[in-house]
């Protein structure tokens, strides 16, 4: 249990300190803000139970919140990602040789399939956000915007993570 | 009664998903000010102190710039003196002046934690109710309004920035006293919009925009931004004005805190008026 989850506890603190101390205090173009935090949610292994994947999801989420006075906003938007994960995992493809012991990643399951799976979920987690704390129609065309490019700047710095940590494959 | 079970057991996830759900979208639906204040006396120290700490070691690569502004302002300041004033009459007599008391005390404090990217913002102070900081005090820098403050701690106070759906600030066209109000429509951080200002006034675009002072928390006078775009909106009788805040509220560092020693008279004295 410990040698399974210990990378994952560590990045999941890890993932808070920088979310709040740096990331939030990057704004590209003024209103632009990775929430490179969801990696935590991402990187979680294939065969994690549903309800630690929720409520890990939950913790995060509530984590960053804390932090930034935005008191359920990240929770909402993290426990949506981490509830349509399997789904989106099973629409990806599974693993063609499964062997048990593979993990999301671009190492063991190839860049493509992490791009879509990444893409999809950090969608899903800022549309959440966006809608969350907006929360107005009115301004649709403001939301939109910057939905898209705070989808994309997240999801380069996820596969950009992902590279500087990758598990090297012998 | 076992089916219902059943039936729960089933989709388990999804119900452990809905009540997760619920529990942050309750967060955020129910957060008023008062519980607002008990999660920040919860988390003070912990986050606060993280906080200031963070703050000690990044304030350090703004020196220079935060020394630049104090000097602007001292320089200012310094000509308001009655020292730097050329004295025309040459009696002197002493009045005991009753006239001016002191309305407003100013405190610096420190700005530990900021956000500009959401929909409501809100800034981090470094003193609050030891320091004498209680709600509804203005908050501003040298260069511009910056905020007022909404919930106070022993060590810390929360203040809701300028950029936030709920601030409505009044505020007036210097060149023209004209009376309109402050709130922010999301989009730039930079940004503001005026509103109320009757369509029939001429308007230029680079006009100052300073706090009027009928807000009870904001002094007379203090810079709010300069005017970008004057427009009507179709069927309103209005101008929509979007200015460009004077201050930069994505960089701030030092603030002053503002308490207007007068502010309860004030509001019984329109509460009288009200209630009649």
């Amino acid at each position: 249990m410990n040698s399974t989850y210990g990378k994952d506890i560590l990045r999941f603190f890890v993932l808070i300190a920088l979310q709040v101390l740096l990331l939030d205090h990057v704004n590209l173009g003024g209103y632009i803000n990775p929430s490179l935090y969801v990696f935590f949610i991402l990187l979680l292994p294939f065969e994690v139970p549903g309800w630690v994947l929720l409520i890990s999801a939950f913790l995060i989420g509530l984590g960053v919140d804390i932090f930034s006075n935005s008191t359920g906003l990240n929770a909402a938007a993290s426990v949506f990602m981490a509830y349509i994960r399997p789904w989106v995992v099973r629409r990806a493809g599974a693993p063609a040789d499964y062997e048990g012991n593979l993990k999301p990643g671009i190492a063991d399951m190839g860049f493509r399939w992490f791009l879509l799976y990444s893409l999809i979920l950090i969608f899903a987690h800022q549309l959440v956000l966006s809608l969350l704390d907006a929360f107005r129609f009115a301004e649709i065309g403001m939301i939109s915007i910057r939905l898209l490019l705070s989808t994309l700047f997240t999801l380069s710095l996820v596969i950009i993570a992902e590279y500087l940590f990758m598990r090297r494959r012998k | 009664m076992r089916y219902i079970l059943a039936f729960i057991w089933r989709y388990k996830y999804f119900f452990l998903f809905l009540a997760l759900e619920i529990a942050s979208i309750a967060l955020i639906i129910n957060k008023s000010y008062y519980q607002q204040s008990v999660i920040t006396n919860a988390t003070d120290g912990f986050t606060g102190g993280i906080y200031n700490t963070w703050s000690d070691i990044s304030s350090y690569f703004k020196l220079k710039k935060e020394n630049e502004r104090l000097a602007n302002e001292n320089a200012r300041l310094w000509q308001k003196l009655t020292d730097s004033q050329l004295t025309t009459d040459t009696a002197t007599r002493r009045v005991k002046d009753t006239l001016y008391g002191q309305q407003y005390t100013y405190t610096v404090a420190k700005v530990i934690s900021n956000s500009t990217t959401l929909r409501n913002n809100y800034i981090m102070l470094n003193k609050g109710r030891r320091h004498g900081i209680v709600r509804d005090m203005a908050v501003f820098n040298p260069n511009g309004i910056v905020g007022t403050v909404v919930s106070v701690s022993d060590n810390f106070s929360w203040v809701m920035s300028m950029l936030n759906q709920h601030t409505k600030l009044s505020a007036r066209i210097n060149r023209l006293n004209q009376m309109g109000t402050i709130v922010w429509n999301g989009g730039s951080p930079a940004i503001g919009t005026l509103l109320d200002i009757p369509a029939h006034v001429k308007i230029k675009k680079g006009d100052t925009i300073s706090t009027s002072g009928f807000s009870h928390i904001f002094p007379e006078g203090i810079m709010a931004g300069t005017v970008e775009k004057i427009y009507v909106e179709s069927g309103d009788h209005f101008y929509t004005i979007d200015f460009r805040f004077s201050a930069d509220l994505n960089s701030l560092q030092y603030v002053y805190v503002v308490k207007n020693l007068l502010r309860e008279e004030e509001i019984d004295l329109s509460k009288n008026v009200v209630n009649e």
